[in-house]
């Protein structure tokens, strides 16, 4: 245990920096040394991101929250229907969703703190449930540009509002990725909430011991609450950011969003039994997957091997991870 | 004494935990065809001597001998094997299996491949009947009342043919009737020859059954007496000991009433008919330091618990100056000034992976975040003055609390206490499992807290302790008030007494 604390972030970027020399090796005719190669790297990897950054709050309390790939779907449809076809201004619908998923991921926070029960059933009902609305409001359909006519005869083609180009877009002489921006606000403020707020070390208290933290007058159910809620307005940004980057809002995204962006969090360092942990770890999570991902795509490896050897990368890293504790 | 040989002998058993020594070195011996009672106070070393039996623990010194051959168990169903059953005080049962089940549970009769249910039912039937007892053996144990799940209990070990029973506070969740038909049984068994290891707190039990008593305290053996040599007078005193510490503290405490508690009752979830505390009244005054008394189960601590809110009452009032506390809910609690230290430091009192200062700080957060913004220089400012107050040693404030000793664990509780500057403390064991030196600077904290004008409850298991804290002692048996003792009239004696049921 001595050390512990230090280690934990060395051996994340131990982990990460063993990734990077594989993509300085394996660098597909020079690819890797390309600078676009690593903006599109942070472009791909923003969206988990900011999943992962929420998920870090609550895997902190000891949590977990499986809906926040449905609750990414959601928000990416109500968003597209609020703006493309009932044409509600970008700020007003951007409140609007950012409000639902705030809704729903506090509902979670609320239902495990006041029943006393296990997040994972309560958020796995909550994933099922958000991803059966976002396919009732949505009707099915993808959310697109085509609008089905009244009469039903045909589509009528309508603009894309600006906003979704807005999002999908680069900033600062074509560097950077505006959802790329998006994800780093969202990660300073997480790391804020985390380290530099009360509710952070109330976080840390319930995750660490929920009876110590009642005991001690911590409100463990307003903490939850809040974290959850958390979780849910970053799905809810990852989902109008996943809408632009799609031009439409697909009842169908998201789907296992919610499994890389525990692995982000757990590759960092951040304990699932919570007490431990941080939003600086996940961002080394993030690099870590986001180059994995990127470097096994440059190589043109199949998605059959892709997925195969990620599943190998987080157990090993998790091995890597426990090695720490017992050494 | 008796001429016949003893069946079970042990000989110099010692076992440690760390560098406690809980048996130092204990001689028995148990006859076939009697009932041997242990007696002791809290923490005398019953507990561990039953495990010792049973082969729970299997790191002792000593001998053991079953009749006139060593042997030594060192598994659960290695004793088993050996003929010595126990029955625990919470039982072994696994509830949703029917009564047959549980009987041959580990052993089940099997025919082609799977169990042969209707042997077992028909061997179960045999053995209940056998201690005069008619039920369903099909129905799952859980719905079958608590005496008679003891009594399968009982009816496993003797199909196992054991010839040695330890039955370590059996009668504790019985009632009157229930506790006559257990006694019969014993009889019953003693008859057939089997030796009978029986652990009691209450009086009258013991004498009604007991052939011999055997006394531990702190972890030796007073002594063993056949029961009708050994009056109730003389076992309280082997019990107790002799002249114990002198108090530590001069008490002086104020007029001004700072808690006060009236009629306050806990259920009990498990047994609705019996109440963990029942209709508790007391006032804490400014500066007091208040001990409650009792045997293990006797509801001081749950009376601390519900006190503070933890435990929902269900019934009665607390004011803190004059102020309600609401029930169930702690954060209130603690605004209204009330503190409380909970008996196990892991299980419930220290976020363990998280820094000494986090945890120190952790009840008096509000102080520390202005706005809900942290102050770290803050914290750790007061933490550092009041570590070296209380002379807290850790690597570093920021490592992790549970590199600390358990000492050092007790004394950031006890510092995040201090933080919240209570009106009222309570206090579950402050001293439970800390070394002396450790122990003398709690005693000393406690001190001045009460110089302070605050109010202190305590719990103790050791009552040397209690009675060199209290200015007043509140003995507790089953659940209530059976004695009030001022500093002066509080002796070990009278409180034992009191506390295993009979008159101060």
């Amino acid at each position: 245990m001595k050390g512990g604390t230090l280690s934990a972030p060395l051996r994340a970027l131990l982990a990460l920096a063993l990734v990077f020399a594989a993509g300085l090796v394996f660098h597909a005719d020079g690819a890797f040394y390309r600078w676009d190669t690593h903006h599109a790297m942070l472009r791909q990897a923003s969206v988990h991101g900011i999943l992962a950054c929420g998920m870090t709050l609550v895997i902190v309390t000891a949590g977990i929250d499986l809906a926040v790939g449905s609750v990414l779907a959601l928000a990416a449809v109500l968003f597209s229907l609020l703006t493309i076809h009932a044409g509600w201004g970008a700020p007003v619908a951007i409140v609007a969703v950012l409000g639902a998923g705030v809704v729903l991921g506090a509902s979670s926070g609320g239902l495990i703190s006041t029943f006393g029960l296990q997040p994972f059933i309560v958020t796995l009902a909550l994933m099922v449930f958000a991803r059966g609305l976002a396919k009732q409001v949505s009707g099915g359909q993808k959310i697109s540009q085509a609008v089905l006519k009244p009469d039903g005869s045909g589509y009528d083609y309508v603009d894309l509002p600006r906003v979704f180009d807005l999002v999908d877009s680069r900033l600062l002489g074509g560097t950077v990725w505006v959802v790329t921006l998006v994800f780093v606000a969202i990660a300073a403020v997480s790391w804020v909430i985390l380290a530099r707020l009360r509710v952070g070390r109330h976080a840390y208290a319930v995750g660490a011991n929920p009876e110590a933290a009642r005991l001690s007058g911590v409100p463990v159910r307003r903490t939850l609450v809040l974290v959850y809620a958390w979780s849910g307005l970053c799905a809810a940004v990852a989902g109008i950011c996943q809408a632009a980057q799609e031009q439409q809002g697909d009842p169908e995204t998201g789907t296992g969003y919610e499994l890389s962006a525990i692995a982000m969090v757990v590759i960092g360092g951040t304990s699932l039994m919570g007490g431990r942990g941080g939003v600086a770890l996940t961002l080394v999570g993030v690099f870590t997957i986001g180059y994995l991902q990127k470097i096994l795509s440059l190589n043109a490896v199949g998605e059959a091997g892709r997925l195969m050897l990620t599943g190998a990368i987080i157990v090993g890293a998790v091995l890597f991870q426990r090695s720490r504790r017992n050494g | 004494m008796d001429s016949r040989t003893p069946y079970l002998t042990l000989r110099g058993i010692r076992k440690r935990f760390g560098r406690l020594e809980v048996l130092q070195g204990i001689d028995l011996e148990l006859l076939a065809g009697e009932v041997l009672v242990l007696a002791g106070a809290n923490g005398a070393g019953k507990s561990t001597l039953v495990k010792i039996l049973a082969g729970v623990y299997d790191d002792w010194d000593g001998t053991m001998e079953l009749a006139g051959r060593p042997v030594r168990p060192r598994r659960p169903h290695e004793a088993a094997a050996l003929g010595i059953a126990c029955i625990h005080q919470e039982l072994a049962l696994v509830g949703p299996l029917s009564a047959a089940d549980n009987l041959f549970l580990g052993r089940e009769r099997s025919r082609f491949f799977g169990v042969d249910d209707r042997a077992q039912a028909e061997a179960a039937t045999l053995w209940l009947e056998r201690l005069g007892l008619d039920v369903d053996v099909r129905l799952p144990v859980e719905q079958l009342p608590v005496a008679v799940q003891q009594s399968i209990e009982i009816a496993r070990a003797l199909s196992m043919d054991a010839r040695v029973l330890v039955m370590d506070e059996p009668t504790s969740a019985l009632t009157v009737m229930e506790t006559k038909h257990l006694f019969e049984r014993i009889e019953q068994l003693k008859s057939e020859g089997r030796a009978v290891l029986f652990i009691s707190h209450k009086m009258e039990e013991i004498y009604r059954i007991a052939d011999r008593i055997a006394v531990l305290r702190d972890g030796r053996l007073v002594g063993t007496r056949p029961a009708s040599e050994l009056g109730p007078g003389e076992l309280v005193l082997w019990m107790a000991g002799r002249a114990l510490t002198e108090h530590v503290r001069a008490s002086a405490p104020g007029e001004a009433s700072r808690l006060c508690v009236e009629n306050l009752s806990v259920a009990d979830p498990a047994r609705p008919d019996r109440p963990l505390v029942h209709d508790v009244s007391f006032e804490l005054r400014r500066g007091e330091v208040l001990g409650l008394a009792g045997l293990a189960g006797s509801g001081a601590s749950e009376i601390l618990g519900a006190v503070f809110g933890r435990l929902p009452r269900t019934s009665g009032r607390v004011r803190v100056d004059g102020r309600a506390v609401p029930s169930g809910r702690p954060a209130a609690a603690v605004r209204r000034g009330l503190a409380f230290l909970t008996n196990d430091r892991k299980a419930d009192g220290l976020t363990l992976s998280r820094s000494v200062v986090e945890n120190v700080t952790l009840a008096s957060l509000p102080r520390f975040s202005p706005g809900g913004w942290l102050r770290p220089r803050r914290e750790e400012r007061a933490v550092r003055d009041l570590a070296q107050e209380l002379d807290l040693q850790a690597p570093s404030l920021g490592a992790p609390v549970s590199t600390l000793s358990g000492g050092n664990q007790q004394k950031a509780l006890l510092a995040r206490l201090c933080l919240t500057e209570p009106a009222v403390l309570l206090l579950d064991e402050p001293t439970r499992g800390v070394d002396v030196t450790a122990k003398a600077r709690i005693h000393r904290l406690i001190d001045e807290w009460s110089r302070a004008g605050r109010a202190v409850a305590l719990t103790s298991s050791e009552l040397p302790e209690l009675l060199a804290l209290s200015d007043r002692v509140l003995v507790l048996h089953r659940g209530e008030v059976r004695a009030e003792l001022e500093r002066h009239e509080a002796t070990a004696e009278r409180v034992i007494a009191a506390a295993l049921g009979g008159a101060a």
